[in-house]
């Protein structure tokens, strides 16, 4: 259970820490793509794994993302080679919780759902599960240094472009 | 099989000549859907069920689908496989509702029948009644009452099932030539590293076309010739199996050292798309050769893969007339060191349902499936490399394979 103390003591963590999941989500929902790996350190990694393969203790992830280049890489693909139908996200998160700021880098875990609309115009829940962060400070502005998304579905409908 | 035929009790008639048109229909309708069920999943052929090291442990089972057909795949105290149709004897209902574990005996939930891990009746619920009043009368033999047991092979770790006593065993089924090409790949103890599951728009015979289908590689994977895995400049071709039902696609360097790897990474990053972080692409050469890319098939419904230092197995599960579900079950070999582990999972960004070069596969089923349904009476042809059923030397802009599913099916299917 999170204490009053907790909260007194976590308030601005959890200001900074919910400002920076808006960016990111707004940054993806709005198809600024290239800015996404600003939101990662240099040496960030980013998992997106299914709750079975979490669980089982099993590492393969859908997207697996090690230091900056990759993340690049992910974008450029994206724009450059992969075909799909257009599509846009609606992303949905809540229930920040502060697990870790004793330290400079601070764990927290959050809920989300994802809309999926297609261009056709239909639109369906694509996605929904947890997310794992570690936070830390560069240079004056909150960065990921790691995010774990974990999906409660083992299935993706179609496939998974967009990053989460 | 060259003229029209009438399959007993269905409306169907294949009236193209051969196996280069195919009639739209067969991806729409449901009566063909409710045959192959019957007579093409629960006849002569082999359908990819598990593999050996996830149920390692008397008593250790799994979930999988025939099909439409649940089935329930147990090690039992023999040490021995066994696979059952995942249904009761008496009412029907699933004996294993969770994906995996690990028992001493299957209990029916709904009226605690039990049997034992060979599918044998063992206990009824109150059998003998209460006070000597209902239960079961004379006439009922438990022997009678089993489950339904499935015909197993264990083929270099990947477990096998086929429902018919006809079907030949699997390394005659495949052949020997494509026996040898799934020895080049497994030829260790292997590890599941994760699964994925990917749901298609799609009815399964598009998916599975699809992987016979090397033509498309090059031009739908774009990313495949842009960062080396698939290169225009490289060798390779196409094998069948003589009945022409399996397939492998391969595809190779020359027999080059990792110098001229390197030479080809360096030509990506002169290309419009380079890569920043080239680690993905790394082959570590574990098999002895220099093939890139090899997806080989299994009639029905199963693809083995090996991309770079990617393997997996696919196992493609029919989900009605318009939807099918690809379950994929990532490897690495038993042996893996920790950096070989790392280097699986970059290179696994290659492929499952967000992998840059695998995505594709994924819409371009529903895009067809779509068009398919306003066109009962048209076709698709195959014209690509005549319209023979043959292997390919030196060329994979063939769709040879892709006819050899078709004459499988028709088969099968009796049409």
């Amino acid at each position: 259970m999170t204490t009053k103390t907790d909260l007194d003591h976590d308030l601005i963590h959890r200001l900074r820490i919910d400002a920076l999941i808006a960016d990111y989500i707004h940054c993806i929902d709005e198809d600024r793509l290239e800015e996404w790996p600003d939101y990662f350190t240099a040496d960030g990694r980013y998992k997106v794994i299914t709750r079975e393969n979490f669980d089982l203790g099993l590492p393969v992830a859908l997207i697996y993302c090690d230091g900056r280049g990759m993340f690049e890489d992910r974008i450029s693909a994206l724009r450059t080679a992969n075909i799909y139908e257009p599509h846009v996200y609606c992303h949905m998160v809540s229930a920040l919780k502060i697990l870790d700021s004793s330290g400079p880098e601070i764990k927290t875990q959050s809920n989300f759902t994802i809309t999926r609309t297609m261009s056709e115009g239909g639109m369906m829940t694509f996605l929904c599960g947890k997310i794992f962060d570690t936070v830390t400070e560069v240079d004056g502005e909150l960065k990921f240094k790691e995010r774990t998304v974990i999906l409660d579905s083992r299935r993706i409908d179609t496939l998974l472009v967009i990053p989460v | 099989m060259d003229t029209a035929q009438i399959a007993p009790g269905i409306d169907f008639v294949w009236t193209s000549e051969d196996v280069s048109q195919i009639p739209f229909r067969v991806y729409t309708d449901q009566d063909l859907y409710d045959r192959e069920q019957r007579v093409l999943f629960q006849g002569p052929t082999w359908n990819f069920l598990c593999l050996d090291c996830e149920i390692p442990e008397p008593g250790d089972y799994k979930m999988t689908y025939i099909g439409d057909a649940p089935i329930v795949v147990v090690r039992d105290e023999n040490g021995d496989i066994n696979a059952m149709v995942n249904r009761c004897a008496h009412k029907g209902s699933l004996i294993c509702y969770k994906p995996r574990g690990n028992v001493k005996e299957f209990a029916c939930i709904y009226h605690n029948w039990t049997y034992n891990l060979r599918g044998k009746l063992t206990g009824v619920a109150f059998g003998k009644g209460v006070r000597g009043k209902g239960g079961l009368t004379e006439e009922f033999k438990h022997d009678e009452h089993g489950l339904e047991r499935i015909r197993v092979e264990n083929v270099r770790g990947f477990i096998m099932g086929t429902f018919s006593d006809e079907t030949p065993p699997f390394a005659e089924y495949i052949g020997e030539e494509l026996m040898a090409s799934i020895d080049r790949v497994f030829i260790k103890p292997l590890k599941v590293l994760g699964y994925h599951s990917q749901i298609f728009p799609n009815n399964w015979k598009l998916y599975v076309e699809n992987n016979k289908d090397s033509y498309h590689a090059s031009l739908l994977h774009v990313f495949h010739n842009t960062f080396g895995v698939v290169r225009p400049t490289m060798t390779g071709g196409i094998k069948l199996s003589k009945s022409g039902w399996h397939h492998l696609s391969y595809t190779q360097r020359e027999e080059i050292g990792d110098e001229n790897i390197a030479k080809e990474n360096l030509r990506s990053k002169q290309d419009d798309y380079a890569l920043s972080d080239t680690r993905m692409m790394q082959h570590v050469l574990e098999l002895g050769d220099q093939v890139t890319n090899s997806i080989q098939t299994v009639f029905p419904t199963m693809v083995l893969q090996q991309i770079l230092n990617a393997i997996a197995v696919r196992q493609l599960i029919p989900k009605g007339v318009h939807e099918s579900e690809l379950i994929w079950t990532i490897l690495g070999f038993e042996d893996d060191d920790a950096d070989m582990d790392e280097l699986r999972l970059q290179v696994n960004n290659l492929v499952g349902p967000a992998g840059f070069i695998s995505m594709e596969d994924g819409c371009v089923g529903g895009f067809i499936q779509t068009a398919a349904k306003a066109n009962g009476d048209a076709q698709t042809i195959l014209p690509m490399g005549g319209r023979k059923i043959e292997p390919s030397v030196g060329s994979r802009v063939t769709e040879s394979a892709v006819r050899g599913f078709w004459k499988g099916w028709r088969e099968c299917m009796g049409v």
